[in-house]
């Protein structure tokens, strides 16, 4: 359950910022095993074994190609919508194997959400983008609806803005809006892990900062895996990182150590020669 | 989704079924050799077995052929006006009236036709319906749509084209004809097949002014019988092998007009380059 | 120089003939709305006609142009939207059906009206037995509005974002919910447009309704009577109707102004649509 926070100046309402990595219950939420990705003929990513720990914030960190989003979307199995993608390898979360061909999908989506890119609401109204979701997972009752659309609002800090209007266009909201009104949209739903792809690079510097508090604050309740170009936010936010690098045209994942060791004392050369700058 | 896919289905099977019932009901005629009566019997007398198209089809040429005539090279100096001299406003303007004329029905245009145009030409060459009034007439209706495919295959050359021949110190015609038009003509000639596509295929209009005569024309102050007026004239009444006969034309006149139109399809997917 | 005397030529040319184009088409409106209007009144729209025609209105007529309509749009809507979202979406799977689908259909889009009519005739009044009808006259036009309307819906719906697709996918929605609650919405424009279009184009016909809908001017009691299509009115009045001209251009205006009429709302529906989606960089 997502909880009120009644001091008045704290926008967001999701947990008190926790400070400094590790702090969370190194679990594995999710346990990945030689994970490959190829669509047709083309490998994009090969044999890929990492743990994604509970409530924990985990920042895929590399150049871009290196199948970072495909590493993402196999997660949630949203490959499966590519035509001509294969995926091997086993994904485990909380014991369970995504790749079971006999798993419910949709409570797979409910219990991880996505958040992409570019903000991508529905063409409706801002009250409806977060109906539809719960109405397709079986949550009926006027009274039931309102009552989480606003606790989900309130906790991504849009309640104050758009509170007052939520029949009107989520299209006419600004980039930052429409951003935090997709992580509202994935957060109605409670799930267990968030997978994020650069939630911020397509918005100015200020929505920039408004989304990337958010995703601190829901650090420890929610488990996060974040892809990301800036290096800075990475060093700010995660628990942990993952390295992705090319080699020979095929994403690799080089290392993989909780974020302040990565970046401070890393293993690899290449680790190395990233994250200071020199290459990437 | 099953019912999805039988939409899908559903409307795919009706060009199947107009295909069969055409044939169906033009079996009589067709079953017995009939195609070559259609090219070889010298009249049309279908109640004594006389099936020659002939001169019908030659009307139907010359009308549709006629209207393209005058109606490319209107219809493309008027989209090479709105797309190249008129102001902002002006072109708007002209391309709403083009869309609205567009829209107009055939009877609109065969009722002014009927009421001015022929009375008009038989002041100097009576009857006056004839095969002139269907040129007219005909070309009037295709105007609006060579001009509205041709703005928009003018619309469509790169911006980066004419302003390479004006850096090159074009005048304004050099770069129209020698640069934006050529760059178009593929859009332009596919939207001139269209419509001689839909001359062929007009009926109300053509036989509300041409004079259903069925002869071939030997002056353009003839009345004659098109293909379309001959089958709107007769169905009425029509029965046996003549009703037969009926939808026999009509399905050569089916297949002319779809001849057309997959070659202008053709051009338009394979632009021949030089 | 003699190149600036072939410009100005040109430009010459241009502007003559498109005046000249414009003037004769709109003269010829002109000429006809003016006699047209002399001859309207509230009386015409709403009376039966007398005389042929020639005096009286053209109620009944009003009525079963509309009857004809409502058919079209009935039969064309659910078959069109369906046959569209299923070529959008679903066609992958079976790309072959799909492509025979698509290519039946733009075979058809080219076929002459009269063509239709006499397939209409033969099949539906006919065959189904449905005799001259408006049911028989609404089929028909329903089929000659499909191929446009199929192609334009389509169309709308490629060009629906696929970032919606994906992230009701994210989101665990169902493939029909995701058609229905979020594409066919986001595509209304388009489909909207593409009706209004297929619309347009029906009520402008008369060579597919004289032999489906027939000739009857009186009012019509059920779909199964005959009724006639103020387009097949207008023919008849001209053609077969000695002093019935007056009527006719009275009745023209009529139509010309309906057909006007939905091409504005047409235009003015999509813009009101694409205006409340305002997307901001």
């Amino acid at each position: 359950m997502i909880e009120l926070n009644d001091d008045a100046s704290t926008i967001f309402t999701v947990g008190q910022v926790q400070s400094g990595p590790p702090c969370c219950d190194p679990v594995p939420s999710m346990q990945v095993a030689n994970v490959s990705v190829r669509y047709g003929t083309r490998t994009v990513l090969d044999q890929v074994t990492l743990d994604i720990y509970k409530g924990c914030i985990t920042a895929l960190i590399g150049p871009s190609g290196c199948g970072k989003t495909s590493f993402l979307s196999a997660l949630n199995r949203l490959t499966d919508l590519v035509p001509g993608a294969h995926v091997s390898g086993r994904v485990l979360l909380d014991g369970q194997d995504v790749f079971d061909p006999k798993l419910d999908l949709m409570a797979l989506r409910r219990r991880i959400g996505m958040i992409f890119q570019r903000p991508n609401p529905f063409p409706l109204s801002i009250r409806r983008n977060l109906e539809l979701p719960l109405r397709e997972h079986g949550v009926r009752g006027r009274q039931v609806l309102a009552g989480k659309i606003e606790a989900t609002l309130r906790a991504v800090g849009l309640w104050d803005e758009v509170g007052d209007r939520l029949d009107s266009p989520a299209m006419a909201l600004s980039g930052g809006q429409q951003q935090r009104l997709c992580i509202a949209r994935a957060l109605v739903l409670e799930p267990d892990v968030l997978l994020m792809d650069e939630p911020c690079s397509s918005l100015d510097p200020i929505s920039s900062a408004v989304v990337e508090e958010l995703i601190l604050r829901l650090r420890g309740r929610y488990t996060i895996v974040i892809v990301t170009h800036n290096l800075a936010q990475a060093r700010r936010i995660a628990n942990y990182a993952a390295f992705f690098w090319m080699k020979e045209r095929v994403g690799k994942l080089i290392e993989f150590d909780g974020c302040q060791q990565l970046f401070d004392a890393p293993k690899h050369e290449l680790t190395a020669a990233y994250v200071s700058g020199a290459r990437g | 989704m099953p019912l999805l896919a039988a939409s899908a289905a559903a409307a795919a099977l009706i060009l199947l079924l107009v295909v069969l019932f055409l044939v169906r009901e033009a079996w009589p005629v067709l079953g017995q050799g009939g195609w070559r009566k259609f090219f070889l019997d010298d009249a049309w007398y279908p109640l004594e077995g006389r099936f020659g198209l002939s001169p019908m089809i030659w009307a139907t040429l010359a009308a549709s052929v006629g209207a393209v005539l005058i109606a490319a090279p209107l219809g493309v100096v008027s989209a090479v006006f709105g797309h190249f001299y008129a102001g902002p406003a002006v072109k708007k303007l002209y391309s709403m009236m083009m869309a609205l004329l567009a829209g107009i029905p055939s009877v609109v245009y065969g009722l002014w036709g009927l009421t001015v145009l022929v009375p008009l030409i038989a002041r100097f060459e009576p009857p006056g319906a004839s095969l002139l009034a269907a040129i007219v007439v005909l070309s009037l209706m295709i105007l609006p749509t060579v001009a509205l495919t041709s703005a928009s295959a003018l619309e469509s050359v790169p911006q980066s084209l004419m302003r390479g021949a004006a850096a090159l110190g074009m005048t304004r015609k050099g770069q129209i004809l020698g640069v934006a038009v050529p760059a178009a003509r593929v859009g332009i000639v596919g939207g001139i097949l269209l419509a001689l596509a839909r001359a062929l295929g007009e009926t109300m209009a053509v036989l509300m002014v041409a004079g259903n005569v069925v002869q071939t024309p030997h002056s353009i102050f003839e009345p004659v019988r098109v293909l379309t007026a001959n089958i709107a004239l007769e169905m009425a009444y029509a029965t046996g092998t003549h009703r037969a006969g009926l939808f026999a034309s009509a399905l050569l006149l089916t297949a002319l007009v779809l001849l057309l139109a997959s070659v202008a399809a053709r051009i338009a997917r394979n632009p021949r380059h030089g | 120089m003699a190149s600036q005397a072939g410009d100005r030529a040109f430009l010459a040319i241009n502007y003559l003939v498109a005046a000249l184009v414009a003037g004769v088409l709109l003269w010829i409106l002109a000429d006809m709305a003016w006699q047209g209007v002399q001859h309207l009144s509230w009386e015409f729209l709403t009376e039966q006609p007398r005389k042929s025609g020639r005096a009286g209105g053209i109620a009944p007529i009003l009525v079963s142009t509309t009857l004809i309509l409502a058919v079209a749009i009935a039969a064309a809507v659910p078959i069109g939207l369906g046959a569209a979202v299923w070529l959008a979406e679903y066609s992958k799977q079976s790309g072959q059906f799909a492509a025979g689908t698509r290519l039946s259909l733009d075979v058809l889009a080219g076929v002459p009206s009269i063509v239709f009519g006499l397939f209409g005739n033969a099949f539906f009044c006919v065959f189904l037995g449905l005799g001259f009808s408006i049911l028989s006259g609404g089929l028909t036009l329903a089929c000659m509005i499909l191929p446009i309307f199929i192609r334009t819906c389509e169309h709308g719906l490629f060009a629906v974002n696929n970032d919606w697709r994906l992230a009701a996918a994210g989101l665990g929605m169902s493939r029909s919910s995701v058609i229905w609650h979020v594409l066919i919405p986001a595509a209304a424009p388009a489909i909207v447009a593409g009706l209004m279009l297929g619309i347009g184009r029906a009520t402008a016909e008369t060579a597919a309704l004289i032999f489906t809908s027939g000739y009857v001017d009186r009012m019509p009691e059920s779909l199964s009577d005959s009724g006639r299509a103020l387009s097949v009115h207008i023919f008849d009045l001209s053609m077969n109707i000695s002093g019935g001209d007056k009527a006719a251009y009275a009745s023209a205006l009529v139509l010309v102004v309906l057909i006007v009429a939905i091409n504005v709302l047409a235009v003015a529906l999509s813009d009101r649509w694409l205006t409340r989606r305002i997307v901001t960089a």
